[in-house]
Parts: structure tokens; sequence; C-alpha cells
């Protein structure tokens, strides 16, 4: 995966470049923001990381050129600003996750993992497949091994959201985000009682599990057991 | 006030002056008016018809002044004595004094007249005592002038005394601004009571004054607090580190050291947001969306987002809600603020085995009311106003996860919306009530401490 960083302060940008090499993608980097501008034109990536406080052209007017001059590679943006406006105007202007600093890297790796995936067209699929496990987006019905499982409205959403973004991790605040529709931290382990729940419901009666545990960082479901 | 007094001079010399003209052309249409006549007599029978008409004319009494005379100045007749050489000599209008018998003797009054030269050195003369309206003019002018002095004198004295008053009221607005800034907030502009401008303007001073005052102290105690419930950690953290550098140790414990200096980070952060989110939303400057939001579908979203957690504790939780309560808010915010509430409930609240939580939202016409109510041991009475403050935490030891500010976002967000954070007592039990009026202004009427 290409991944465009337009980063000003080198070593926050040097630890995303070597990070994001380790996890198996390839980084680009622009240190203000008409270079990204530039760079995220002319080149073809899958995923871009603004910083929103930029030298020479700031991350929100970036993204904002970006979208006017029909580019629609999937942008993430970084910001010290945290509050709810904030991330308001950030998805105004034409971004499409928005994180605010101080962050993990494995959120940010999730999301953006999760962005890319999300640039392929997906509203045409209608069925989530992943082993045995299937859900049917719009008769709303899982079946796992041909063994109909019922689940619960939010249970359903989760599981299609983890499903959507299967063999990718997501983090509990993915969840709170996507499923919920709640964009701020939850103080306990809320999401985890959730998933057990859904773990209950899905893997507790076959061999194979499917719903993983990524420790300290979220969840994925997917095929393979490691 | 010069405005004042000049508007109503210039509307007194209006008066005088159209008054003046007016009468000066009534005198001289009456004059007019008399020559004709006596010219039409003349014109019919000569100088005997005149003297004829003159010598009836004379005999009315008024202020008409006629005289008649030969070429060498003497009276034939007319009811004027005699007049100087000089005005004798003239020809036209003059403007002369003349004397006239009264009670008081003989006196000297003025007159305007035509004077015509006729045929035969005769000489008529046709006037119009004008002493009368001299004295007229005369009253006018003075009470033009008196009335001025009297209007200059009232309104400068009344001016004097009114700012005299106003302008104490102002120094002692200024002489508590300037004690405020010299460092002591508590001063307060004194009030008279009168509810004027100047007593509402000092009203919303102490307002804001009080408003100061609370921000300064909210600041005190944070910055008191952040020196102990964020450098307890960060302490914490720097000494894990430290130790892990000075131990020979193998790669797994430095990574254990590594992995708990992250986590402690993490939480450092998490308190760090939490203050800054309530530091925003105290100083009110929060572009924060206002939508409808639906109250039972945010209670119900909370109550389902949470019960897998209570469950596992052998906690019931429960919506208890009514269809139709709507309010205007932020629906992140008031979220939030709700799943603090219920987050408390649970760790602290409810527990032990069958632990009630009930969640409900009301509305009482004026505000909705979202009410988080446990079965646990509560909060003792002279602990209610406490636990709303940042960083307070009533088990001394806090052995139990939380940074103390859940209750204070809850305040903060409650004050965003003038609404109030209420601390009752359950029976057993606590209950929390977010009280949110309808008509959500920003303002700070109603404070919630």
């Amino acid at each position: 995966m290409r991944v465009l960083i337009i980063e000003d302060d080198s070593e926050t940008a040097a630890f995303l470049t070597k990070a994001l090499k380790e996890a198996g993608h390839v980084p680009d980097h622009a240190a203000d923001g008409e270079a990204g501008l530039a760079l995220a034109e002319s080149q073809v990536h899958d995923v871009l990381i603004v910083d929103r406080m930029l030298p020479k052209l700031d991350g929100l007017s970036v993204i904002s050129q970006l979208r006017e001059k029909g580019v629609q590679t999937p942008a993430l943006i970084l910001s010290a600003l945290g509050e709810v406006d904030d991330r308001v105007k950030g998805l105004r202007a034409g971004g499409d996750d928005y994180l605010t600093k101080p962050y993990s890297f494995s959120e940010l790796l999730a999301r953006i993992e999760a962005l890319a995936r999300r640039s392929a067209p997906e509203e045409a699929v209608t069925k989530y497949k992943v082993d045995d496990l299937e859900l049917d987006r719009l008769t709303h019905k899982v079946v796992r091994s041909g063994q109909p499982i019922l689940l619960q409205p939010r249970e359903f959403r989760l599981l299609e959201y983890l499903m959507k973004h299967a063999g990718q991790v997501v983090t509990r605040t993915m969840l709170l985000e996507h499923v919920w529709d709640y964009h701020f931290d939850p103080q306990t382990n809320v999401i985890d009682v959730h998933i057990s729940r859904l773990r209950a419901k899905i893997d507790k009666e076959f061999d194979k599990p499917l719903l993983h545990t990524v420790r300290g960082v979220g969840y994925s479901i997917r095929a393979d057991g490691a | 006030m010069a405005l004042f007094g000049s508007a109503s001079a210039g509307a007194i010399g209006y008066i005088y002056y159209q008054t003046n003209v007016l009468l000066a052309r009534q005198l001289e249409q009456t004059i007019e008016a008399e020559t004709r006549g006596l010219a039409e007599q003349y014109n019919a029978g000569g100088i005997s018809s005149l003297t004829k008409a003159v010598s009836n004319r004379s005999l009315t009494p008024g202020n008409s002044l006629y005289l008649v005379t030969d070429r060498d100045g003497r009276r034939i007749t007319g009811n004027l004595t005699s007049i100087s050489k000089d005005l004798w000599n003239s020809v036209g209008r003059v403007e002369f004094a003349y004397k006239r018998p009264s009670q008081r003797g003989v006196e000297s009054r003025l007159a305007l007249a035509n004077i015509f030269r006729l045929p035969g050195g005769f000489r008529l003369i046709v006037g119009r005592d004008i002493e009368d309206r001299r004295i007229f003019e005369r009253i006018v002018r003075s009470a033009f002038f008196i009335g001025l002095g009297f209007m200059a004198l009232v309104g400068l004295g009344g001016g004097w005394l009114v700012s005299r008053g106003l302008l104490a009221r102002i120094d002692a607005v200024t002489a508590t601004s300037r004690t405020i800034m010299e460092g002591d907030l508590s001063e307060r502009v004194p009030l008279n009571g009168s509810g004027d401008e100047l007593d509402r303007l000092s009203r919303n001073l102490n307002a804001m004054l009080d408003r100061i005052e609370q921000l300064m102290a909210g600041m005190r105690e944070v910055s008191d607090n952040i020196a102990h419930d964020l450098k307890t950690p960060l302490t914490r953290l720097r000494n894990r580190a430290e130790a892990a550098l000075r131990e020979k140790s193998n790669a797994k414990s430095y990574r254990d050291a590594l992995e708990q200096t992250i986590q402690e980070a993490d939480g450092l952060i998490k308190t760090f947001n939490a203050l800054l989110s309530i530091a925003r939303l105290e100083a009110g400057t929060t572009g924060n969306a206002m939508n409808e939001i639906d109250a039972n579908a945010l209670v119900q979203d909370f109550v389902e987002l949470y019960e897998p957690t209570a469950e596992e504790k052998n906690i019931t939780l429960t919506a208890n809600v009514a269809n139709g309560v709507h309010f205007k808010g932020d629906r992140q915010l008031v979220g939030q603020a709700l799943a603090n509430l219920i987050d408390n409930a649970i760790k602290y609240g409810a527990t032990g085995k069958g632990g009630e939580i009930e969640v409900t939202a009301t509305d009482t016409g004026k505000a909705v009311e979202l009410t988080v109510a446990d079965s646990g041991p509560g909060i003792p009475e002279q602990d209610r106003e406490r636990v709303l403050k940042r960083f307070v935490r009533l088990e001394e030891s806090r052995s139990r996860p939380g940074s103390g500010l859940g209750l204070s976002l809850v305040a903060a967000v409650a004050r965003l919306y003038g609404g109030s954070v209420r601390v009752e007592d359950n029976e057993p039990g606590l209950r929390m009530v977010l009280s949110l009026p309808h008509k959500t202004t920003h303002n700070n009427e109603h404070r919630t401490r």
C-alpha cells in the first residue's frame, strides 16, 4: 500500500515512515502543504496521512484542493485539536478520518488500512464471507457452517463492520465510531464486553475461532488461526 | 444642554421677529389706508375738504395722528399740536417723538408718519402712535432675555446636579475596577437598587466579576490538581524507565517496562484530554452543533452500550423512557456526559449482587432531565457538592480506576447548556440528574455550583 505522509515534524515523519515500512507499506513523505499537494496530485497513493497544521498550506486546504481537483485518495487527518467541532470541520473539508494527537501507531495503522479498503467500491457487496461464516447485508442473516446464528441488531452491525474489514485490525474507538456513532473515548471496556458476547455467539460452538483479539490494539476477524 | 438652550433661544427669537414683522406690516397698512382716504377727500374737494376730513378724524380717539399745516408750518387742523421744523421740511416716512397730554401731564411718545407736500405749501402729516408697540417690543425682548437666562441657570444647575451624582457613581465603578486590577477579585461595584441604566450596568459587571472569580478559582484548583494528578503518574513513568535502564535485564523485562510506560502515557493522555475538554466547555468557546436530540434514543443507546458491562458485574441496567422527549444540543457532548454518569454508577454505585441502575429521560416542561439512579451506597450529604469538582475522588486510596474528571465533565456540559447537575439521594443509592433547560442559550444564569 502506498502511503503519502504530509507532516512537517521530521521526527514524527521519520517514525511514521519507518513504522509503515515495517508494516509492509510503501511510504512517501512531504514536509509542507504545497509539496504534499503536488505529490498527491502527481502520483497515485492508496491513502494520505495529513497533519492539520502545516507550513505553506494547511492540511485542511490541501485536502479540499485535492478534492476540488478530483483526487479522491482517502485521507486521514492528524490533529492536536480533538474537539467534536474540529473533527466535523476536518471531515467537511474532505477528510475521511480524523485522529487526535497523541495517537498510538497501531490505531493509525488500523485506520489507514480501513481507509484504503474503503476506496475500493464496496456498496455493491451484499454478502461478507470469512471462512465458513457468512453475513447477508440485505436479509440480515448470519450463518456459520450452515447453522443460522441469531444476533441482536447492534451485534449484527458490529459483526458487519468487522467482516467488512476482515483480515484487518479494528480498534475499539473505530468500533465505537462506526457501530455506535459516538466519537469519544470510552472510559471502560464497554466494547470488549460486546465483543465477547458476539464471540460467544459466532465462535463458541465451533472448533476454529474467527474473531481474534489483537493485544493492545483491538480486534480482527480472519480465517487463519494466527 | 447648550443644544437645548440655543434651540429655545432660536424659538423665542423667531416668535419675536415674526411678531415684529406682523405688527410693522399692520401699521404700514393702517397708515396707507388713512392716507388713501384723505387723498380721495383732497382730490374731490381740495384743501378745504381735506381739513374738514382731518378735523373729523382727529376727534375720534385712537392711535391715528393727523396734522395739516400751511406753508409757514402753522397748524390748521389735526390732533398733533406741532412738529419740529426739521421734520416739517422732510418728506416721506419719518419716525419722531411727539407730546401728548395724559393723566400724568404731558408725555413724550413715539410716532411713525408720512409727510406729504400739497400744492400751495400745505403739508399733510398722517401717522400713528407707535409708543405701545415699542413698549410691547421691549417687554418681549426682556422676556426673551430673562427666559433665556433663567433657562440657562436651571439647565446648568440641573445638569451639574445630575452629572455630579452620575460621576460619583462612575467613580465608584472606576475605584472598584482599580481594586480588582490590583488583585482583589472579591470587590464588587456598589448598587443603589434603582434599576436604572447605571445600576443595570453595575449588576452586569458584578455578574461578570462573579464569573471571572469562579473561573480563576477553577484554574487555581486545576493547577493544584494537575500538580498532583499529572505529576504522580509522570513520576511513576519516569521511575519505571529509569529502573529498567539501571537493572541488568533481558529483552522481556525491557519489553514489559516499555509496555507499562506506554500504558502510563495513555492514562496521562486520557486525563489530559479530559481536562482540555472541560476547559474548552467551561470557556464556552466550542462551536458545537445544536441539533434536535431524541432523549429516548440517546438513553437507549447508552443503556445498550453499557448493558453487557453491567451484566458482567451482576448489575441490572434498565432504560425507563417515554416517547417524545426531545432537546437541542450536541449529541456527542450530551452522550459523553450520560456515558460518564452510567460509567460512574457501574463503577461505584451498584456494587455487589443484585445492583440496579435505572436511566430515565423525562421532560419537566422547562427542562429535559437525564437521570441515572443506582441502588448503591450513595454519597453522604456533605460530599455531594464536592464530587462535581475536578479530580475529586471520594475514596481516598484512589485504588479504583478513574481520573476524577468524569463528573466534572458532566457539570461542564450542563453549564454549557445553562443547565445543572443535581446529586440526590435515591433512598437508597445515588441519583444523578443532568438537567438541560429547553431554552438552551449559552448563558451563565444558572450555575451548577
